[in-house]
């Protein structure tokens, strides 16, 4: 699958991309950040507050029990900061 | 109508195509988001906007079918912008018509307050200190609380 990084979590990491193939027993979007952070220091740095961190699956919305075993995309970014005045 | 663009808008043009011909429309209401900036007066603190592509159109094409689904609206419109921009730069247009007022101003405020908490955009400031990403606020989601339920 997958996995793309955006905002802060990308400078952290270097890449705003990656492809990667979790074993199966990473089924969960939560999961899949914990296998993600042991992939590089880099990686445990940016995933390390998670409140910090909100989670797409295949560009839709998704909390950290999603399952993602057939997801094609999977995006982690900070709360979205959008849209202009306060 | 969403689009989701690097490039400025006219307001005026794109408020008239909306409801050019429509005479069921009594009521069109438009909110516009500009930079503001934040420092002192005489200085340039740019900011830019990264989004996530094919995300942004999908959430911003959510959000406008929850609105068409709440309200009797004739047209709605999202145009937001990405890229970088300075202080007095338009940023977003969001707009509703409706046959009736009450409908075109309560979509107009709902369309706005919920993309600032779904669509997928991120705001990097550039400071004397060099950049700076923006924390979301916590106002934000209580302001689209007031809108009840957030299945979107």
């Amino acid at each position: 699958m997958r996995v793309l990084y955006f905002a802060w979590l990308r400078e952290k990491i270097g890449t705003g991309q990656e492809t990667v193939d979790p074993p199966g027993d990473v089924t969960t979007a939560a999961q899949l950040m914990d296998w993600l952070a042991d992939r590089s220091d880099r990686h445990a740095d940016a995933l390390a507050e998670r409140s910090a961190i909100r989670i797409a699956v295949d560009q839709r919305h998704a909390g950290a029990d999603e399952l993602i075993a057939d997801a094609e995309e999977v995006a982690l970014f900070p709360p979205v900061t959008g849209g202009g005045a306060r | 109508m969403i689009r989701v663009q690097e490039a400025d808008f006219d307001v005026g043009n794109e408020l008239e195509a909306m409801t050019a011909g429509n005479t069921r429309v009594g009521g069109l209401c438009s909110f516009v988001g500009l930079v503001r900036d934040m420092q002192a007066a005489g200085t340039v603190h740019a900011m830019t906007l990264e989004h996530y592509p094919g995300m942004t159109e999908k959430a911003l094409a959510d959000i406008e079918a929850e609105a068409q689904a709440r309200w009797p609206l004739e047209a709605s419109l999202i145009i937001h912008r990405y890229g970088r921009m300075e202080p007095g730069d338009r940023i977003v247009l969001v707009a509703a018509a409706s046959p009736h007022r009450e409908a075109a101003f309560e979509a107009c405020h709902f369309l706005i307050d919920w993309l600032k908490t779904k669509a997928p955009f991120w705001k990097r400031e550039e400071t004397p200190d060099g950049a700076q990403w923006v924390d979301a606020r916590d106002s934000d989601d209580v302001a689209a609380e007031r809108w009840g339920r957030g299945d979107t």
